[in-house]
C-alpha cells in the first residue's frame, strides 16, 4: 500500500487530513463567531450539533482524522531522526529562508494537541458524550460562560491559538507542496495563502476567546 | 593555522594544512576532492553550520578564505546522515545517490536514428527547467541540511530532468516510482518542505522540483 510504504504517500496522507482538520478549525472558528453575534443563536448550533446522528458521524470522521494526522505524525518523525542518525552537528545554522515553524511542527502539533485535551475536557466531555449518554445537559452559552469566566482561560488558550497559527501557517502551504499542486509560481501564493488563513483563524478565535472573557467575567456587558 | 592567503581557497587551506601534519609526523585529515571547479560534486564539507560554508550557490572547492576573519575559529565536520557512514575524518560513503540513480536516473529506450533538428518542439521554459535541474551534481548538501535526512531535493532535481523533455517522459512513470523506492530503502527521511536543502544547494536547485517529483509520483500511482 504505497499511503504507507512509500516517503511520498506518507506525506499524501499527512496533506489530506491536515488540509481537512484546517477546513475544521475554519468552521469551528466561524460558528463561534455565532456566539458573539447571539447567544441564543450559539445554543441552537449546539443543539443542532449534539446527539444527533449527523453529528455522531461527523465527530467519528473528525477523529478518525486527528488520530490519523497525529500518528502519522509521529511515525514520519521517529523515520527521520533515524534517518537523521545518531551524530548531530556541532554547529548548526538556520537559513534565513526556512521557517521556524518547519522545523518545529512536532512541538508545535503537540501543543496544540495539549491545548485540543483541555478544550475537549472543558466541553465536548460536557456537551455532547453526556447527551449521548442520555444525560440532560446545559445550554451552550452556559458552558462558555462556565470556562470563560475563569481568568486563567483565556491565556492557555491564546498560547494554543498561536502555537495553532505557526502549525496552519507552515502546514497549508506544505501541503499542497506535498500534493503536488505548486510550481515557482504557486509556492509563494500558497505561502502567502497559509499566513492569511492562518491569521484569519487566529484572529476569530482570539476575538472570541477575549470577547467570551470580558462579557462573562462582567467587564463588558454587551 | 597562519598566514594562510585571503585568495587561497578553503580545499587548499586544507591542503597546507595537511602538509603541515605530515611535516610534524601526524596524520593528515582525510577528505573529498576532485574537479576543485564546482562541478564534480565531491567535495563535502560542513563548514561553520554550512554544507560547502556560508557562499551561497558555490561548493566548498569555490569556497575562499577571505570569506572568513581573521582569527577566526573555523568547524569543519562531515555530512551527518545515517545514509552517508562516515569513512573517515571528512570523508563520506554517498554511493546511496549513485544507487538511486541506478534504480532508473536513465534513458533505457533505443532511441533509433537521430530526428531532423526541430523535428519535436520544446518550450524554452521546459528546456531551461529540465537543464536546471539536470545541473544537480549529487553532492549531498541537500541531504547534509535536512533535519530529516531526506534526499528529496537530489531525487525531484534527477526525475525532473527527464520529465520535462520527451525522451524522458516514456519512462517516466517506472522512472519515478523505481527511484523514490530506492531512495526510501537506503533509510533517507521524509520530506517536511523545510526548504533548508534549496537554500543551502550549491547549485541553487529549486524548492518546485520536489513539487514536481509528487506530482509525477501521485500520476504514477493513480496509473496504476
Amino acid at each position: 500500500m504505497w499511503l504507507t510504504n512509500s516517503s511520498v504517500g506518507r506525506k499524501v496522507v499527512m496533506s489530506v487530513t491536515g488540509l481537512f482538520l484546517v477546513l475544521f478549525v475554519t468552521f469551528h472558528a466561524l460558528m463561534n463567531a455565532v456566539a458573539i453575534i447571539s447567544f441564543e443563536a450559539y445554543d441552537a448550533i449546539c443543539e443542532f450539533l449534539g446527539a444527533n446522528w449527523y453529528a455522531v458521524l461527523g465527530t467519528l470522521v473528525l477523529a478518525g482524522g486527528f488520530a490519523i494526522h497525529i500518528i502519522y505524525a509521529f511515525w514520519l518523525t521517529l523515520q527521520n531522526r533515524k534517518a537523521r542518525g545518531n551524530n548531530r552537528y556541532a554547529v548548526t545554522t538556520k537559513p534565513k529562508d526556512v521557517e521556524w515553524a518547519s522545523q518545529n511542527m512536532l512541538v508545535l502539533g503537540i501543543i496544540v494537541c495539549c491545548f485540543l485535551i483541555l478544550h475537549l475536557v472543558q466541553f465536548w466531555a460536557k456537551m455532547q458524550l453526556p447527551e449521548l449518554m442520555g444525560e440532560h445537559i446545559m445550554r451552550g452559552q452556559d458552558y462558555l460562560q462556565a470556562t470563560f469566566s475563569q481568568w486563567w482561560v483565556l491565556p492557555v488558550y491564546l498560547i494554543g491559538f498561536a502555537a495553532l497559527w505557526f502549525h496552519i501557517s507552515h502546514g497549508f502551504w506544505s501541503a499542497f507542496q506535498t500534493l503536488g499542486t505548486a510550481n515557482d509560481k504557486w509556492i509563494p501564493r500558497w505561502q502567502c495563502i497559509s499566513k492569511w488563513w492562518a491569521s484569519i483563524v487566529f484572529i476569530l478565535f482570539a476575538v472570541e476567546a477575549i470577547y467570551f472573557t470580558l462579557h462573562f467575567t462582567g467587564v463588558i456587558n454587551c | 593555522m597562519h598566514d594562510i592567503p585571503t585568495d587561497t581557497s578553503f580545499l587548499e587551506m586544507m591542503d597546507i594544512l595537511n602538509e603541515m601534519l605530515i611535516e610534524k609526523g601526524e596524520e593528515p585529515v582525510t577528505f573529498d576532492h576532485d574537479c576543485r571547479e564546482g562541478i564534480c560534486g565531491m567535495c563535502s564539507l560542513y563548514v561553520n553550520g554550512h554544507p560547502h560554508g556560508p557562499a551561497t550557490g558555490a561548493t566548498t572547492c569555490q569556497l575562499y578564505m577571505r570569506r572568513f576573519k581573521d582569527g577566526d575559529t573555523i568547524t569543519v565536520e562531515p555530512w551527518r546522515s545515517a545514509a552517508f557512514p562516515v569513512i573517515k575524518d571528512l570523508m563520506v560513503n554517498r554511493n546511496a545517490f549513485d544507487q538511486i540513480q541506478q534504480a532508473g536516473g536513465y534513458v533505457s529506450f533505443q532511441t533509433g536514428g537521430a530526428q531532423d533538428a526541430n523535428a519535436i518542439p520544446i518550450s524554452k521554459e521546459a528546456a531551461d527547467e529540465a537543464m536546471d535541474s539536470a545541473t544537480c551534481i549529487g553532492c549531498g548538501a541537500c541531504v547534509a541540511a535536512c533535519k530529516n535526512g531526506s534526499a528529496m531535493l537530489f531525487l525531484s532535481a534527477k526525475v525532473s530532468q527527464f520529465a520535462l523533455l520527451p525522451q524522458g517522459k516514456a519512462e517516466a512513470k517506472r522512472r519515478v516510482k523505481a527511484m523514490l523506492a530506492k531512495m526510501d530503502e537506503l533509510g533517507f527521511g521524509n520530506c517536511t518542505n523545510t526548504g533548508a536543502c534549496a537554500a543551502e544547494c550549491p547549485k541553487n536547485i529549486k524548492l518546485s522540483n520536489i513539487a514536481r517529483l509528487n506530482r509525477e509520483f501521485l500520476c504514477a500511482k493513480c496509473s496504476d
